[in-house]
């Protein structure tokens, strides 16, 4: 390819246009500058803002150091944010990797009726996040919740009669009411919605390795659970280390699911790091302060970023 | 049973149980949403079939008379779908619209800005290529919780508050990292010996590109096009920071903001409003996702 770009740079503005080290930046520079101006420096206005005592109505506040980090972290809701968050993240993406790969390992195959499964199984994914909570939060719901009304007949359907009482009829469980049943409630819903996300990027890993594998293992005799073991896992790693990565991400900076479904109550139980921001710098006004609650997510993307890309580097080489 | 029988069926034992529990919530999205009150109000119903109750004079019934229809088909009722398109104050068609405009003009503008870097980083640019994809890609990993506050100042300062311009200019900003990875890959699947032959032939490198790479990428296109539109669809939280005034809400900050009024929740119609971009979304998304399980695995993740 570069001997034809050669072969035809005979001068002239137009073939000084179609040589690469012209034409590669100017193609790419469009998309980098919108980058850099919309994400880039907004990142840098949130570090320099979270120094500041800025406020919503003021234009700008003053320097203040580290001043917010601190204040910040001495916050007994700061606290509990940051340990709910990380609480939250890590048990939900636990569930999502086993549910995932269990998914992904039947729908990578044909089979009949896999079109209607796999609509079924991506559609919390597929949907809108708002609009699907706003689902449980029906489901929840204190006195028509469809879950309370299941579990009482269940119990005195079936369970009852095995001496199963997880129920009280009268006083069925206050599912967004309760500080402990809140939390399970927001890692359910977030584990709904990212375990569909996470098994489409496994069918991807899946689908990526390639049939001669399958066929060289036959040959050396690797069937099952040795075949699993030893050559489907060590393959699929580096995709679900993608789904896990991403699954972190998402999961640790969501504010929808919390916002709708408990808005960090009851008694700011299951507030999270991005609605405390949020709270703090968008309703409180302090935008100082929230830009630094905000910023304490930074180490995860940090972590994150540096996973991916020795990764990505790795996948180079290979 | 043969075989392929057998392990259809396991995979239906096992794909199953998942399969119920994550589109429940939908299944009962689209029960909740035809209940009349009297029904739905009444706590010793079982709410898994529609139960006879006195219907409101609004509360139009269709299959009245249709009494040999399963679950009490007969006593459900449309009402609380006219309700969100014909009753005055409620914007619900407003912010259908308003998403549509707001994700129409963002795919566009994605468009404009990923197809060439797409392209720039699969075919012409060496090893730093590699890195500069990767680097893009990281930036879609940047979150909105990181950038709304300093954004919300930003669109303060430009007179952008309350209106769609204040999303339609952010939004690129996670869809074109989005599709520009998305693209990179699909381009990398086309053999590069299609251009090369219609430049030898003395084509320009634009016309090899409008007229063969990307008619053959269109589908690659096409997905990108239902990702970021869906993305933006999504959206929730620069929509709420930046957005204030019913008319001018997009469908995810619309249904839970202005149709949840304090402690009175319109359940029917809310669960309505909900399902109803929510499905058609869907069916497109799975339409695109072998493409875009194509077009993901063809970047540098392999």
């Amino acid at each position: 390819m570069a001997t034809v770009a050669e072969a035809r740079s005979k001068g002239g503005w137009r073939d000084t246009f179609e040589q690469r080290r012209f034409l590669a930046p100017l193609l790419i520079s469009p998309a980098v500058l919108y980058i850099v101006l919309l994400v880039g420096a907004p990142l840098v206005l949130a570090v320099y803002l979270s120094m500041t005592d800025a406020t919503a109505g003021s234009l700008s506040g003053d320097f203040i150091g580290a001043h917010n980090y601190v204040d910040v972290w001495h916050s007994e809701n700061f606290r509990r944010a940051l340990r709910n968050t990380i609480f939250f993240t890590v048990v939900s993406q636990a569930i999502v990797l086993v549910g995932a790969s269990v998914l992904a390992h039947q729908l990578v195959r044909p089979f009949r009726g896999r079109w209607f499964l796999r609509f079924l199984v991506v559609l919390p994914w597929a949907a809108p996040v708002a609009l699907g909570t706003i689902g449980w939060l029906w489901i929840f719901e204190s006195t028509l919740s469809v879950a309370n009304w299941s579990l009482v007949h269940l119990q005195t359907g079936v369970l009852g009669h095995l001496g199963l009482h997880l129920v009280d009829p009268l006083d069925p469980p206050q599912w967004l009411g309760r500080p402990n049943l809140a939390m399970a409630s927001l890692i359910m819903v977030h584990t709904w919605r990212i375990l569909p996300f996470a098994t489409v990027i496994f069918i991807a890993g899946l689908a990526s390795i390639p049939a001669e594998v399958d066929d060289a293992a036959r040959v050396d005799g690797a069937t099952g659970l040795r075949k699993l073991w030893y050559v489907t896992f060590p393959l699929q790693l580096p995709i679900a280390l993608v789904a896990l990565l991403f699954g972190i991400v998402f999961t640790a900076t969501d504010i929808t699911v919390v916002y709708i479904l408990t808005n960090g109550g009851p008694f700011n139980q299951t507030q999270m790091l991005p609605m405390w921001a949020f709270q703090t710098g968008i309703r409180s006004g302090s935008l100082g302060e929230g830009a630094a609650i905000s910023l304490y997510l930074l180490p995860i993307l940090v972590v994150v970023s540096i996973v991916m890309l020795w990764f990505a580097r790795r996948a180079e080489v290979t | 049973m043969s075989p392929r029988g057998r392990s259809s069926l396991i995979s239906w034992l096992i794909v199953g149980p998942f399969a119920i529990i994550l589109a429940f919530p939908f299944y009962w999205m689209l029960m909740t949403s035809l209940k009349t009150n009297g029904d739905l109000y009444d706590v010793n119903h079982n709410p898994f079939v529609f139960n006879a109750a006195q219907a409101a004079p609004n509360e139009h019934q269709p299959f009245k008379d249709a009494s040999w229809l399963p679950l009490g088909t007969e006593n459900l009722t449309t009402h609380n779908y006219s309700f969100l398109f014909h009753e005055p104050g409620i914007h619900y068609v407003r912010w259908l619209e308003n998403t549509a405009l707001v994700g129409g003009i963002v795919v566009l503008i994605t468009l404009l800005l990923a197809l060439p870097a797409g392209y720039a980083l699969a075919r012409l640019s060496g090893r730093w290529g590699q890195s500069a994809g990767v680097g893009i890609f990281l930036v879609y990993l940047v979150p909105p919780t990181l950038l709304f506050l300093p954004l919300s100042r930003v669109v303060a300062e430009l007179g952008l508050q309350d209106r769609l311009a204040s999303l339609i200019l952010v939004y690129p900003s996670f869809t074109v990292p989005f599709s520009t990875w998305l693209l990179m890959g699909f381009f990398k699947t086309i053999p590069a010996e299609l251009e090369d032959a219609a430049l030898v032939d003395g084509a320009s490198r634009l016309k090899a590109l409008t007229r063969i790479v990307f008619p053959i990428s269109l589908p690659g296109i096409l997905t990108v096009v239902i990702f970021s539109f869906s993305l933006c669809v999504n959206e929730f939280i620069y929509a709420v920071t930046f957005i204030s005034t019913s008319d001018a809400r997009t469908v995810s900050t619309g249904v839970p903001l202005e149709l949840i009024r304090g402690d009175v929740y319109f359940w029917q119609s809310l669960m309505a409003a909900t399902l109803i971009p929510s499905i058609p979304l869907a069916l497109l998304y799975n339409v695109f996702l072998d493409r875009f399980i194509a077009g993901f695995t063809g970047g540098a993740f392999r």
